[in-house]
């Protein structure tokens, strides 16, 4: 953000005022985009989320700020269950991703580019697609769940509450899944940009200075890998909270989570001051948690 | 060195390379099943079990109804929204890049905050403001929806580019007489192109692929997912799979491509 370079001036002398008005005019079509169709409805937002009336009368402004508490004493264990959910992804792309990235930045040699390219592929194919081809991999009676059963794996993970009856479809295991596996791209790269940077020169001193490989790890690659960290877990914890995909496709009523209230209420019930209101908590909340994080991971350069 | 302790040790010093290709394994294997059930002949409605192979819907690729239109219109609106938000975003990247201005942060804020809030609270605040305006649900509602939440992308990437460009460059063509537009077209503008092409480049995949602000402000207007995420409730058609086998080999066919050409023309 530091080199700002000043504009360059003209072999005119006149121009001097007029450049100095090119960024506003550089400015002026986007932002006024985003004010009409980023802010705008932001504001129209917070408008219905305090008014109350029905369909047929119509919707007036009447500061109904009850609708933020029912909705939240109605829709908590929703909110706790995204929160809960979203965490957990985003700690499992971390531990899955890692490993990755780590590869493809300084052991895969010539087959670094084909690595980046199947890690980017999949994003061609619909996601939707592929969120359905999870049916289809942890189907009842299938490999994945037939081998899980004879491990006993299923026997814990019931015990543990994370599946049902020895099934994994239409439970929280496989809307976490579904969850971590759809964002582990938005993990891996930041990841990898993070971990390319690094000088291989400081590994070699480290060894130098007798640190074993763990001690490496530890106190040289991961602290200066942060950003990365940073970076990639905001951009699986924020999409993975507010989603209603994974929930609706791999999971049953039980595993609804915010981004489905929101999206019935809105679409389907088409009470929208609830709708207004429930978003608006999640966008708090949401931002809450991410300047927290920004603030005590220390890397304020994110953005 | 007995051969087992040599074995562990090997294990151990490529455990990284083997949890990394687990992970590998762990993002490919849908798209895996995705190919191989593109050969499935399914008894019934949903295309979730493998009974026998058969390559008719790779023979009939539109033999469902509205499949292909909605390809279509999903490729249509993603292509526009492409050249929406790629125009107004570098010119925003170009603006904060290269300008001091006053309410610089409070514009880096705004471009920022799009991308730090989840698709659905736009998606929902968006189709408020239709709803609120009498605008009707369709193409256009749609359209608007994707420059918008394309726009932040595309201003990080340009900017990202553009930042890291040495100004000595324009200066030189400057002294060289270059008039301010020609200084523009043959030397900002190549240099700046990498981003501009990798934001163009990441709008078209987010447009194209975007379910959730579309599900809000799409009406009964049906894009590709929308055709998707309907037949999870009705039932998958074959095709579906066939459609997604076919961009993942064309996506990786076009990197291969460009790939090797790169690497003639380095040879050269």
């Amino acid at each position: 953000m530091s080199t700002v370079t000043t504009p360059v001036s003209t072999p005119h002398d006149e121009p001097a005022r007029r450049t100095r008005r090119v960024p506003y005019w550089l400015l002026l079509p986007g932002i006024l985009w985003l004010l009409v169709f980023f802010v705008a409805p932001l504001v129209y937002q917070a408008s219905t989320s305090v008014q109350t009336g029905s369909l047929e009368d119509g919707f007036r402004v009447t500061w109904h700020f009850a609708t933020y508490w029912d909705a939240l004493s109605e829709y908590y264990p929703q909110f706790l269950r995204s929160v809960a959910y979203g965490a957990t992804a985003t700690a499992l792309c971390l531990l899955l991703g890692y490993p990755l990235a780590y590869l493809i930045a300084f052991r895969a040699g010539r087959w670094r580019n084909l690595l980046m390219v199947l890690v980017i592929a999949p994003f061609f194919t619909s996601f939707l697609i592929r969120t359905l081809a999870w049916k289809t991999i942890l189907s009842d009676g299938g490999p994945v769940v037939s081998a899980l059963g004879s491990l006993h794996v299923l026997g814990l993970t019931d015990a543990l509450g994370v599946t049902e009856g020895h099934r994994v479809l239409a439970t929280p295991l496989a809307v976490v899944c579904g969850l971590t596996y759809n964002f582990l791209p938005f993990m891996i790269l930041p990841l990898y940009t993070s971990l390319e940077r690094i000088d291989g020169r400081l590994h070699e001193a480290a060894g130098d200075l007798y640190a074993r490989p763990l001690t490496v790890f530890r106190k040289v690659t991961f602290p200066l890998s942060m950003p990365g960290v940073v970076a990639g877990t905001l951009l699986t914890f924020i999409p993975a909270t507010g989603d209603y995909i994974n929930a609706e496709l791999l999971g049953s009523t039980d595993q609804k989570m915010i981004g489905n209230v929101i999206q019935s209420q809105f679409l389907r019930v088409l009470d929208y001051p609830t709708a207004a209101a429930l978003s608006f908590i999640l966008m708090a909340a949401i931002l809450t948690m991410v300047t927290v994080y920004i603030r005590k991971s220390g890397t304020e350069d994110v953005v | 060195m007995n051969p087992l302790t040599r074995a562990a040790r090997l294990l151990r010093r490529n455990l990284v390379v083997i949890a990394g290709l687990g992970t590998l394994g762990f993002l490919l294997l849908p798209n895996v099943i995705v190919t191989v059930f593109s050969f499935n002949k399914p008894n019934g409605r949903y295309n979730y079990e493998w009974q026998r192979f058969s390559t008719d819907a790779w023979t009939n690729p539109c033999g469902v109804a509205d499949l292909c239109g909605s390809l279509s219109l999903s490729l249509r609106i993603a292509l526009w929204a492409t050249v929406g938000s790629t125009v107004l975003g570098t010119m925003i990247a170009f603006a904060l890049a290269r300008y001091r201005f006053r309410a610089r942060s409070t514009v880096s804020t705004l471009i920022f905050l799009p991308m730090a809030m989840p698709e659905v609270v736009m998606a929902a605040s968006l189709a408020t403001l239709f709803l609120n305006m009498g605008v009707s649900f369709g193409f256009w509602t749609v359209l608007i929806a994707h420059i918008t939440f394309c726009l932040s992308f595309v201003v990080t990437a340009v900017k990202a580019r553009v930042m890291s460009m040495d100004p000595r460059l324009e200066q030189a063509a400057q002294d060289l007489y270059a008039t301010p537009l020609q200084t523009f077209r043959k030397v900002t503008l190549p240099i700046a192109a990498p981003g501009i092409a990798a934001g163009a480049l990441l709008s078209f995949a987010l447009s194209f692929d975007d379910f959730i602000i579309t599900n809000f402000n799409s009406g009964s207007t049906v894009t590709f997912p929308m055709y998707v995420w309907g037949s999870a409730q009705r039932g998958t058609p074959v095709q579906i799979n066939v459609i997604g086998t076919a961009m993942f080999a064309i996506a990786v066919l076009c990197v291969l491509v460009a790939q090797l050409a790169g690497r003639r023309r380095k040879r050269s």
